[in-house]
């Protein structure tokens, strides 16, 4: 193996390794909860992206180049920031109450705190009043 | 040289996987108890394509790829358990 290919993979590895351990580290030490969810999306990306990096580079200089890796971090990307807001939208209906929370722009509450029931209607979240079709 | 990076990495990532256990067990809220074990899901995925590297074999890719995909719909119907009280409406 070239000396350039194994240095490269060791500086991806110890950068990965750290990045994981720092998001690890951020979800016990951060103050409160929606800060704590900024600390391990950081370790998805570049802590496994790091390592998934570096084993594509491994098995590419070593003659037979395989793309799972590539499926895994695709894979990874795309999910996690859906978790994050399923994690954070949980956080906000289960230990959040209406004042604490910013307006939501659309002259509605948060749909967390809409009552049980209540008709659904559509959205508008632009500034500007829409033009209804009848007039 | 890889050897050593490797064994540095696998020391990072098990003492990350210890913080998100204790990160499970006590936890202020419950939403970061869900958020710890999405943690370990995925630094568990790390390990494992780290050991596949160790190893010089491709078959811990398909491990790793299961993992991620088990780890992302568990993640979202806990979420989706706590949001509505049931996960398939």
């Amino acid at each position: 193996m070239p000396l350039i290919a194994e240095i490269a993979i060791s500086v991806l590895l110890v950068v990965a390794g750290l990045f994981g351990l720092v998001g690890s580290y951020g979800l016990l030490r951060l103050p409160d909860a929606m800060t704590r969810l900024h600390a391990p999306t950081k370790a998805t990306t570049v802590g496994v992206g790091g390592v998934l990096l570096a084993s594509m580079l491994y098995f590419a200089v070593n003659g037979s180049v395989s793309w799972h890796e590539l499926l895994i971090a695709l894979f990874l990307f795309l999910t996690a920031p859906i978790t994050a807001n399923l994690v954070a939208k949980a956080h906000m209906h289960r230990e959040m109450s209406q004042g604490e929370l910013p307006d939501s722009d659309t002259g509605r509450v948060w749909a967390t705190f809409e009552r049980p029931g209540a008709p659904i209607a559509p959205v508008l979240t632009s500034a500007a009043p829409v033009e209804s079709a009848k007039s | 040289m890889i050897a050593l990076a490797l064994n540095f990495a696998f020391c990072c990532f098990g003492l990350a996987l210890l913080f998100n256990l204790y990160r499970v067990i006590r936890a202020p809220v419950l939403t970061d108890r869900v958020l710890a074990l999405d943690t370990m899901v995925i630094n568990m995925i790390a390990l494992l394509v780290l050991f596949g590297i160790k190893l010089g074999s491709g078959m811990n890719f398909e491990a790793a790829l299961l993992f991620a995909m088990t780890g992302f719909v568990s993640t979202v119907a806990y979420c989706k358990f706590m949001l509505r009280g049931d996960i398939i409406e």
